[in-house]
């Protein structure tokens, strides 16, 4: 089965999904994701979706949950270059992702990630306040 | 039925033209739409004449039946006259009546010539009422469907004025929107506002909202619909701009905006500018700084 490969720099993981997700997809990157968190104590993950066109209740349900579980895990999610049309689809589906970041492209995200780093512990509301609630 | 009334109509337009078309254009010009300014004595009468004579032509081969081929030219001349009164503003009345005018001296005519013969003045008369009725419904059928034209146009050309998208500075949108927001308009208004943040690479859209005339709940749902999906592609979203009596009418209402607020456009672009690292400051003063 495909799986989606998972990148780390530093100490982020960066996902970039290239292919329509399918159900069966999402849920691997889901368990492969947690099992890499927890291994290699990553504190980002950095989801790139510039290539994903297509998108449903369940695939935005599943990004939600990859964000939580990572949180649990202590590791911040970004989700980078999401289309105007996923979106207005995402929040025409009632998915309005809250409590996952995002940012306009990979260079940001990154950005967004690295303000996060070097101050250990606090993590509400750094940079950026207010937005992510 | 004994007497042919579309034979009766016919002889007695061909005979009377003079008197009928006379009569006729005394009462158009007696009309309103004369005296409304907005169209010229000759310019009546030559319409007028022109629908009369068509008229003539199309019972000569075509019966009372108003629909049929030989009215095909009145009936496109007359969609002519009824569209260009639309466009002119003339009151469905006055439109209607340019048609409905004729009845009385056709009438009026029909009564001189077969005054002894009351079944032919009844089928002329007969004749007469089901040709003009059918035209008179034509031209308001025409006057209708050119109004609603117009109308159409004009709010497509307001929904397409009222979205612009505007670049305040760099990574910094404007989204000053004017008028009602419904559920179409969201849909225009959100693609505009997402495109332009991919394009321009905004970090911060402000959604100024001074010329929307009410928020209710829905206005409400649709403004934080626009807000969700900028803030899924990566861009904050400042609303500015609600007026002191609107934000009670929401408060008020139980609306609730979940987002950031400004009450000017002016204070939500310096948050924005502050947002990005930037400031805004007054020349004098930073020269006697240094």
């Amino acid at each position: 089965m495909d799986r989606i490969p998972i990148l780390k720099l530093g100490s982020t993981l960066i996902v970039t999904i290239q292919v329509d997700m399918h159900d069966r997809l999402a849920l691997a990157l889901e368990e492969d994701l947690t099992a890499m968190i927890a291994r290699t104590g990553a504190r980002g993950v950095l989801i790139e979706i510039s290539a994903l066109e297509i998108v449903d209740s369940f695939i935005g349900r599943m990004l939600v949950s990859i964000a939580a579980v990572s949180r649990v895990l202590d590791a911040e999610t970004v989700l980078a270059g999401m289309r105007p049309a996923v979106a207005i689809t995402l929040v025409e589906l009632g998915l309005e992702l809250t409590g996952i970041r995002t940012a306009l492209n990979v260079e940001r995200g990154m950005a967004l990630l690295k303000a996060r780093l070097p101050e250990d512990g606090a993590r509400d509301g750094s940079d950026r306040d207010g937005l992510e609630d | 039925m004994p007497m042919d009334g579309a034979e009766v109509l016919k002889r007695t337009l061909t005979e009377d033209e003079a008197a009928i078309l006379e009569a006729w254009s005394i009462s158009l010009r007696e009309g309103t739409s004369l005296q409304s300014g907005r169209i010229r004595e000759a310019e009546l009468q030559t319409q007028a004449k022109a629908v009369f004579g068509q008229l003539r032509d199309g019972l000569s081969s075509g019966g009372v039946d108003a629909d049929a081929e030989s009215y095909t030219p009145l009936r496109e001349n007359l969609a002519d006259i009824s569209r260009s009164r639309a466009i002119q503003g003339f009151t469905p009345t006055d439109t209607a009546n340019f048609v409905f005018s004729l009845k009385e001296p056709i009438f009026e005519a029909l009564r001189r010539r077969s005054a002894a013969d009351a079944s032919a003045l009844a089928a002329g008369v007969w004749a007469a009422g089901k040709v003009l009725d059918r035209l008179g419904l034509l031209t308001m059928e025409v006057f209708l469907a050119s109004r609603e034209e117009v109308i159409g146009r004009q709010g497509q050309e307001i929904a397409e004025l009222s979205t612009p998208v505007v670049r305040l500075w760099d990574g910094i949108l404007a989204l000053p929107l004017i008028g009602t927001l419904d559920s179409a308009r969201t849909g225009v208004v959100m693609e505009n506002l997402l495109q332009a943040i991919v394009d321009e690479e905004a970090e911060i859209a402000i959604i100024d909202i001074t010329g929307v005339p009410t928020v209710d709940t829905l206005v409400a749902q649709h403004l934080l619909k626009t807000v969700a999906a900028a803030r899924l592609m990566g861009a904050d979203c400042i609303v500015s701009g609600i007026r002191p009596q609107i934000a009670q009418t929401m408060v008020h209402l139980g609306v609730e905006l979940n987002v950031i607020s400004k009450a000017t456009l002016a204070d939500a672009f310096a948050l924005a500018l502050r947002r990005t690292g930037r400031k805004v400051v007054r020349q004098q003063a930073a020269e006697e700084r240094r």
